[in-house]
C-alpha cells in the first residue's frame, strides 16, 4: 500500500479471515454432520467436530440413497448430474462457437436477424417461460431423458457473444494469410481459429459445467422418473421425507457430494474460471 | 514466373466510396514495383485486389496470361507478406511455412526440402521449432518472408512489411528483401508509405494519390521530372520547395512573390502568361555571393545533421507561403537571422501549373 | 465492429448458425410467445375451452393481494440480497486489495461458494438454522432469540436472504477485486501525495472508478435475486410460512405447475419477462456507454 500503516494491514487480515470463516462455516457444519450417526442429530444441537461415521454414511447414500425419503442411490444422481452438466457445457460451446464464427466471418442474408434472435435468449431465462417450455419438451417426447435435461438449455447468447468478442480480436490478416495459403472456411476454422480459442473454450467450459451442474428448476420440471433425478434437485426430495425429522446426516453427506465436483473445478482451475467470469463483463 | 497487368482497374466499395479510379500498367517478369503514397490513397487496396482479398469492381488484373479477377487467392499463385506478419501464433516456424504447401498437397519430402532451403536463405535454421511468440521482430519478418518463398509463387506481394520494425532493422531488412528478390527473380509488388523505402527498392514506382496513379516510372525519372505537384512534394526528402509567382513579361523568367529579383530560368514555352508554381529541391540551392544570387532567404532555423545541415527560412520580403528549405554542406556555419544568398541550378527548376498541378514541359 | 475479410459462401454460414437458431426458436421464442398468447386467454379447468379475454388476466393479477404481496416480498428480498452481498463483497475486496501478501489465497478461499448450487446453499443454511438441532438457532437461543423459520415469516425471509447472499458474495468479490486491481496504482499514489487518507481515498478516487463494475454487479445481482434463487426457496421454505417467502419466480412455478392456472401463470411469466427485458436493456445501455468512453 501507499503508506505504512501496520494496524490497517492487520485489520485487513482480520476482516479477510473472518470472511473466510463465514464462507467456510456452512460447509464445515455440513461436513461434520455428514460424519455422525443419525442419533447425534437428535441431541438438540449439531456437533462441531467430525464423528466416526463418515465412510458408512457416504457409502450408504452413494450405494442405496436416503432410505427415509425413499430416494434412489446418490451415485446414480451424481452420474445424471455429470451427464447433464457435460452435455450442457459441450453443447453450448459447440453451437455457440460455430454460430459466432458464422456471424463474424461471413456476410449472409438475415445475419443481423440471427444476431438478435440469439440476443433475445438473454432475456428469457427458464424461470419466465416455465409452462410453455415444459409443454414443448413434453410434446417432443423429451421428458425423462438426458436430451430433455440438456438440449433446451444449450442455446446461449453469452457464449456466442464471448466467442464473437474473441474472434473480433483475432487479426484479420490471419484469415487472409490462410486464404492465400489455400485454406477454405472450414479448414481455417479447424486449423487456425479453434486452436487459438483453446483457452477461451476451457474457461467457458469451467463456467458452463458449473452452470449445468447447478441446474435446479429445469430437472425438477422434466424428470418424473427417479432414475433421471440430478443430485442438486434430488436433495430437495430428501427433505420432504414423510417422517417428522429429515435424515440430516445423510442429507448433508449428499450435499457434500453435490458440491464437491463444481467446487473442485473452481479451486483447481481457478485461473481459467476467473478469466471466464470476468470476460462476461466486457 | 510471370508478369502482371492492370487494365482499367477500378474499385468502388459497396458503400459507394471510390478507392481506385482506374489503373493501367504492366509489370514485367521479375520486376520490382513499389506502390507508394500517403495513407488512404488506395495503394493497399490495389495490392489486395491482386491478392484476391478485395474484389475488382471494373477492369481486369492479369497474372501471366491469365485473368485472375474471379480466382480465389489460393489459386492465383501469389504469396503475400503482411505488415503484422500474420504468422499463425499456435504453429511452429516450420508449420507456418509448411501450412500453405500442405494445403496444396505438396509431398512431405518436398515440403521439408523447400522449408529447409528457405530457412537456409533466411538464417532461420535454428528457429524452426519455435513459436512466433518466441521470436524477435526481425525474425518474425523473416519467417513471413520464408512463408512466401517456399510457395515459389509467380509474384510476391508486400504490404508495408517493414513498418513494424525499428529504424535500424528496417534499413537492414530493406537490403535483404532487395537482395532476395534479385536472387529469386520473382515479380514483386511492394506497398509502402515511406518514400525512402520506395526509392531504394523499386525498379519502378507507382506514386498514388486519392485512388489515382499520379506517375509511374523509375525512381530517378520521378525524382528528376515529377509529373505533378503532388509527386514533386511526396518524393524527395526534405520536400521540394514550392514558390508561387508569375511568368515574366518576356517569358525569360519568373517573378517570385516576395523576391526582389526575377528568377532567370525560362519556363517552358507551354507556360501561359500568368500565375506559375516554381519547384526547387533543397539540394539544388547553393549559397553564393550576393551579386550572383538568384534568391535571398532569411534564416529562421538550422538543423545540423552532421554531413549536411538543413536551413529553414523565408524569402526576404516574403509573405505567406514563401518558406524555403536549403540543404547546405555540414561544414558551413549558418546562424538564424542571417540572410543567405542562393544560386539555383537551372536544370533543376521545375514549373507547374498552379491550377491543375501538372508539370509544365 | 466488423471484420473486413469475409468468406463469400452462402450455405455454410446458414448451416453454422442453424443449430443455435433452431434451439432458440423451439425452446425460447416459441414458448415465450406461447406465454404471451396464453396470458390473454382464459381456459376452463379441463383445458377444453378457451376464451380470449385481452388483459383480464393482468388486471386480475394486479388486483390479487397475494400477487401484490409476492411482488413486495420479491422487492424486499432482492434489495436485501443485492445490498448485503454487494456490501460485504466490496468490503472484503477492498481489504484484499490492501494486503499485498496472500490476496490470491484469500481469493481462492472466498470465491469457491460460487460453485455451490443455490438450492444446496439453501439446504446448508436451512440446516444451520434448524430450530431443533441447528447450530445457529442454538446460538440465537442462547442470546435469547427464539428462531423458527417454520413458523415465523421474518425468520424465513432472513434465512433465504442469508443463503442467497452467502453464495453471491463470492461472485461479487471476484469482480470487485478485479476492478480494484485494475485501478492504476499511480492514481492512488497521486491522491496520497495530495493528502487524502486511506478512507477518503477510497470514497473519492477508488469508488468512483469502480462504479461501472458496481453498476454491472447491481444488475447481475438483481437478476440473480429475481430468478436464480428459485432453488433456495423451493428446497427450503417452499414459499412459506404463510407465503412469507413466496417470491415471484416461486409463485409462477407454483400457480402454473402445481396450481395449473394457465392464464394466470402465463400473465405472471409475461410480467417477469418484462422485468428481465428492462434489466437487460439497462445493462446494454451501460455497456454502450462504456464503449463510448
Amino acid at each position: 500500500m501507499v503508506e505504512n500503516r501496520p494496524w490497517l494491514t492487520v485489520f485487513s487480515h482480520v476482516v479477510l479471515c473472518l470472511g473466510v470463516l463465514v464462507t467456510a462455516l456452512p460447509i464445515w457444519i455440513a461436513f461434520v454432520a455428514s460424519t455422525h450417526p443419525a442419533d447425534s442429530m437428535l441431541s438438540g444441537r449439531t456437533p462441531l467436530l467430525p464423528g466416526g461415521n463418515m465412510l458408512e454414511n457416504y457409502a450408504t447414500v452413494l450405494g442405496s440413497g436416503v432410505k427415509a425419503a425413499g430416494s434412489i442411490p446418490v451415485g446414480t444422481m451424481l452420474w445424471n448430474s455429470f451427464v447433464m452438466a457435460l452435455m450442457i457445457a459441450v453443447g453450448k460451446i459447440a453451437i455457440s462457437i460455430i454460430a459466432a464464427y458464422a456471424i463474424v466471418y461471413f456476410r449472409f442474408p438475415l445475419r443481423k436477424t440471427c444476431f438478435w434472435v440469439i440476443f433475445i435468449t438473454l432475456m428469457l431465462p427458464v424461470e419466465v417461460r416455465i409452462l410453455p417450455t415444459f409443454g414443448v419438451v413434453a410434446s417432443l417426447d423429451m421428458l425423462n431423458s438426458y436430451w430433455g435435461l440438456s438440449v433446451p438449455l444449450i442455446a446461449s447468447a453469452t457464449a456466442t457473444f464471448l466467442f464473437r468478442q474473441f474472434f473480433l480480436t483475432v487479426p484479420e490478416e490471419l484469415a487472409e494469410a490462410a486464404r492465400i495459403d489455400g485454406a477454405g472456411p472450414l479448414k481455417f476454422f479447424r486449423d487456425i481459429l479453434l486452436p487459438l480459442s483453446r483457452t477461451n473454450i476451457a474457461a467457458l467450459f469451467v463456467i458452463l459445467f458449473i452452470f449445468g451442474w447447478n441446474q435446479y428448476l429445469w430437472p425438477l420440471l422434466v424428470t418424473t422418473d427417479e432414475g433421471f433425478y440430478t443430485i442438486v434437485m434430488g436433495i430437495q426430495r430428501m427433505l420432504q421425507a414423510e417422517d417428522a425429522e429429515p435424515a440430516w446426516h445423510e442429507i448433508m453427506a449428499t450435499s457434500m457430494l453435490a458440491m464437491l465436483p463444481p467446487v473442485l473445478v473452481v479451486v483447481f482451475m481457478q485461473r481459467l474460471f476467473v478469466k471466464g467470469l470476468i470476460e462476461q463483463e466486457k | 514466373m510471370a508478369g502482371l497487368e492492370f487494365v482499367g482497374v477500378r474499385k468502388t466499395y459497396p458503400n459507394g466510396v471510390k478507392a481506385i479510379h482506374g489503373i493501367d500498367m504492366a509489370v514485367s517478369d521479375g520486376e520490382f514495383v513499389v506502390i507508394v503514397g500517403p495513407s488512404g490513397c488506395g495503394k493497399s487496396t490495389l495490392l489486395r485486389m491482386v491478392a484476391g482479398l478485395e474484389t475488382v469492381t471494373e477492369g481486369e488484373i492479369r497474372i501471366g496470361e491469365n485473368r485472375v479477377n474471379e480466382l480465389e487467392p489460393a489459386d492465383r499463385n501469389i504469396a503475400m507478406v503482411f505488415q503484422n506478419y500474420a504468422l499463425y501464433p499456435h504453429m511452429s516456424v516450420f508449420d507456418n511455412m509448411a501450412y500453405g504447401l500442405r494445403n496444396r498437397r505438396t509431398p512431405r519430402d518436398e515440403i521439408a526440402r523447400r522449408v529447409a532451403e528457405a530457412a537456409g536463405t533466411l538464417q532461420l535454421e535454428g528457429l524452426l521449432d519455435r513459436r512466433p511468440g518466441q521470436l524477435s521482430g526481425g525474425q518474425r519478418q523473416r519467417v513471413a518472408m520464408g512463408r512466401a518463398i517456399v510457395r515459389e509463387p509467380e509474384a510476391f506481394l508486400f504490404d508495408e512489411p517493414l513498418s513494424n520494425l525499428d529504424a535500424k532493422l528496417r534499413v537492414q531488412m530493406r537490403l535483404e528483401i532487395k537482395r532476395l528478390q534479385r536472387a529469386l527473380g520473382t515479380t514483386s509488388l511492394y506497398v509502402t508509405h515511406d518514400q525512402v523505402e520506395a526509392m531504394t527498392l523499386a525498379d519502378r514506382l507507382i506514386v498514388m494519390n486519392a485512388g489515382v496513379a499520379e506517375q509511374i516510372g523509375t525512381p530517378l525519372e520521378i525524382y528528376d521530372a515529377p509529373a505533378t505537384l503532388f509527386v514533386a512534394g511526396f518524393i524527395g526528402s526534405p520536400a521540394m520547395n514550392f514558390l508561387s509567382g508569375t511568368v515574366a513579361d518576356d517569358g525569360a523568367g519568373a517573378n517570385l512573390d516576395g523576391a526582389e529579383r526575377t528568377l532567370l530560368v525560362a519556363p517552358p514555352a507551354s507556360a501561359r502568361r500568368g500565375r506559375i508554381t516554381v519547384g526547387i529541391r533543397p539540394e539544388h540551392l547553393e549559397p553564393v555571393s550576393r551579386e550572383t544570387a538568384a534568391l535571398e532567404v532569411v534564416v529562421e532555423l538550422v538543423e545540423a545533421l552532421g554531413a549536411d545541415s538543413l536551413v529553414h527560412g523565408q524569402l526576404a520580403d516574403g509573405g505567406e507561403g514563401a518558406a524555403v528549405t536549403v540543404r547546405v554542406d555540414g561544414a558551413r556555419r549558418v546562424a538564424a537571422g542571417e540572410v543567405l544568398s542562393l544560386a539555383v541550378a537551372p536544370n533543376h527548376v521545375h514549373f507547374f501549373d498552379p491550377d491543375d498541378g501538372k508539370r509544365l514541359a | 465492429m466488423e471484420k473486413r475479410v469475409v468468406f463469400s459462401k452462402l450455405g455454410l454460414p446458414i448451416l453454422l448458425v442453424a443449430p443455435q437458431i433452431v434451439i432458440t426458436l423451439v425452446f425460447f421464442i416459441w414458448p415465450a410467445s406461447q406465454a404471451l398468447y396464453q396470458s390473454l386467454l382464459l381456459e376452463d379447468a379441463f383445458g377444453l375451452k378457451s376464451q380470449f379475454v385481452w388483459l383480464d388476466n393482468f388486471i386480475a393479477l394486479f388486483s390479487d393481494p397475494h400477487y401484490l404481496n409476492s411482488f413486495a416480498r420479491t422487492v424486499v428480498f432482492s434489495a436485501a440480497t443485492a445490498g448485503l452481498s454487494l456490501g460485504v463483497a466490496l468490503f472484503l475486496a477492498a481489504m484484499a486489495d490492501r494486503v499485498l501478501k496472500g490476496a490470491t489465497a484469500y481469493r481462492t478461499l472466498i470465491v469457491w461458494p460460487y460453485a455451490v448450487a443455490p438450492a444446496v446453499a439453501g439446504v446448508l443454511w436451512f440446516f444451520m438454522f434448524n430450530p431443533s438441532i441447528g447450530i445457529l438457532a442454538y446460538l440465537l437461543k442462547g442470546l435469547g432469540y427464539d428462531w423458527n423459520h417454520y413458523l415465523d415469516g421474518t425468520d424465513a425471509m432472513m434465512l433465504v436472504i442469508l443463503a442467497a447472499s452467502w453464495k453471491q458474495v463470492s461472485y461479487n468479490f471476484l469482480f470487485f477485486l478485479a476492478g480494484l486491481q485494475a485501478i492504476p496504482r499511480s492514481l492512488v499514489e497521486a491522491a496520497a501525495i495530495d493528502g487524502a487518507r486511506p478512507f477518503k481515498r477510497f470514497w473519492t478516487i477508488v469508488f468512483p472508478l469502480l462504479s461501472p463494475t458496481a453498476f454491472f454487479l447491481l444488475v447481475v445481482n438483481i437478476v440473480y435475486a429475481f430468478f436464480d434463487t428459485f432453488g433456495i426457496v423451493h428446497a427450503t421454505t417452499s414459499g412459506g410460512p404463510a407465503q412469507s417467502t413466496t417470491i415471484l419466480v416461486y409463485k409462477v412455478f407454483n400457480d402454473g405447475f402445481i396450481g395449473l392456472d394457465l392464464g394466470g401463470s402465463a400473465a405472471q411469466s409475461v410480467v417477469l419477462m418484462a422485468v428481465v427485458i428492462t434489466l437487460t436493456v439497462f445493462q446494454f445501455r451501460y455497456i454502450e456507454r462504456k464503449v463510448a468512453y
